[in-house]
């Protein structure tokens, strides 16, 4: 029983010790693990600047605009605090629409204008069937006219 | 019922490649591994048979060994 | 194989006396076509319900029935590798031998549905996201767990000495556990592309019942299917290991007798 112990001893203490090891290590490359800054952390300057990264958030309703020559498109990412407007040039997701979440990838202007060379579409972890979705949307139509 | 045909079914409302492309694929890994874990206990017995007569153990089936030699 | 000499003569009472690989391997062989039958009826429920019964999802379309497959898939590569690593703390502490068989048997069923895990959330990112891969949190460490996965399977078959190769699989796989809640709470500490868990056990899960009663029946068909193929695979691990013993000795006459039998 007692060399029992003593093992259980080493082998709790070798875990512990490497679970605070993986933990240092964690918090060091906290900032590479960060996939994309929100539109606040961007204008408090948490971003990095000079060079490319990710701003995610959600497309503000109504932003998209797509410019004359059919490719270039310009739309707002907002986490609902600040907006930042964005510029991109290529195809979008087909998940990708007013309202819903996006992350973009590319460099913030000095005139705070994001060009994206890259645009993700981020979607939420609600599943519900199509008639779901048009009845909580009839609802919230109708609520706003109440309000109204 | 969530289809109108059978084509419509295998069409997935356009995303095929990529239903079919994830089932296909996971289908392939459990049918090999399924075989390769049968298989793999029958080479174990096999190999552990040969290896207890190649030491001049009696291993019991007797007719077995005069079979392989004919 | 030093242990074999002093194999114990006394019997443990109850489910204990499972814990010799002399009672468990016949145990093993009548338990794991249950599990596997369980596994293929639970799959074609399963299946039936996502794809003829659950509905088509509000922002995805169909694409989203890889949630069937990616989801339950996802679940066993992180949990195959808990148990895995319990088995490896219970092995080291009570140096029993079957322990350390039992997470080196599940060890290739769990990379397997690691890789299907990564394999098909690519292609389900492919149509929704955008992209196949990118290197967020969830994405980065659910791929560290195949390499774990891999590092474990391969460095416990190519140490010769099984007592070695035993502790050193049990090493790898105590670590490679810290990755485990990593992978789980990924997309709440860090900002991810993928999005947050749609089932979890401290809220009401986000997702319409019969996609979800789906998803949950072929969660248990991975469990099922995970468990006969783990008996299948400790029964060869079992034998192999006990070669030497008086046991196997029968096990393998016994085998001889119905191969001859059946020519």
């Amino acid at each position: 029983m007692k060399a029992r112990s003593k093992r259980l001893i080493l082998v709790g203490g070798g875990v512990a010790l490497l679970v605070a090891a993986v933990a240092l290590v964690l918090s060091a490359f906290q900032q590479n693990l960060v996939f994309f800054h929100t539109p606040t952390e961007v204008y408090e300057g948490k971003a990095p600047t000079g060079r490319a990264f990710r701003i995610g958030g959600m497309v503000e309703d109504g932003s998209i605009r797509r410019e004359a020559d059919g490719l270039t498109v310009s739309f707002a990412i907002t986490d609902t605090a600040k907006v930042i407007p964005v510029r991109y040039r290529g195809t979008l997701p087909d998940l990708f629409q007013e309202g819903k979440g996006a992350v973009v990838q590319g460099v913030l202007g000095p005139d705070g204008q994001f060009t994206a060379t890259e645009v993700l579409a981020k979607h939420d972890e609600n599943y519900m069937p199509v008639e779901a979705q048009y009845a909580i949307d009839q609802a919230h139509k109708a609520s706003q006219t109440v309000q109204q | 019922m969530q289809w109108e045909s059978w084509s419509a079914f295998w069409q997935m409302g356009g995303a095929a490649p990529y239903v079919w492309g994830s089932y296909g694929v996971t289908l392939a890994l459990i049918v090999a591994e399924l075989v390769l874990v049968i298989r793999r206990r029958k080479d174990t017995v096999n190999r552990l048979l040969r290896w207890r007569r190649a030491l001049g153990k009696d291993v019991g089936g007797s007719q077995a060994r005069m079979e392989s030699v004919e | 194989m030093t242990t074999l000499t002093r194999a114990p003569v006394r019997s443990p009472e109850g489910l204990l006396r499972f814990a010799a690989p002399q009672q468990f391997y016949p145990l093993a062989g009548r338990l794991a076509p249950w599990f596997a039958w369980a596994a293929a009826l639970l799959t074609v429920v399963g299946l039936y319900i996502g794809f003829f019964v659950a509905p088509t999802d509000f922002q995805q379309g169909e694409v989203y029935r890889v949630i069937f497959i990616h989801v339950p898939a996802a679940w066993m590569s992180m949990f195959i590798y808990l148990v895995m690593a319990f088995w490896a703390a219970v092995g080291l502490v009570m140096n029993t031998r079957l322990s350390f068989i039992m997470s080196q048997a599940l060890a290739p069923t769990g990379a397997m549905f690691c890789f299907v895990a990564l394999w098909t959330g690519a292609v389900w990112g492919k149509p929704t996201w955008g992209t196949y891969w990118v290197w967020d949190a969830r994405l980065t460490s659910q791929l560290l767990l195949l390499f774990l996965y891999f590092g474990f399977i391969a460095l416990t078959r190519a140490i010769e000495d099984p007592r070695r190769a035993d502790r050193a699989g049990a090493i790898i796989a105590l670590v490679g556990a810290v990755n485990v809640p990593i992978i789980y709470f990924s997309v709440q500490w860090w900002n991810t592309l993928h999005q947050g868990a749609s089932v979890s056990l401290t809220r009401a899960p986000s997702m319409a019942s019969t996609m979800l009663a789906g998803m949950l029946i072929m969660a248990i068909a991975a469990w099922m299917y995970a468990i006969a193929v783990a008996l299948w695979r400790v029964r060869a691990l079992i034998l192999e290991r006990e070669r030497h013993t008086e046991w196997v000795g029968e096990v393998l006459a016994a085998e001889a007798q119905t191969q001859g039998r059946a020519r």
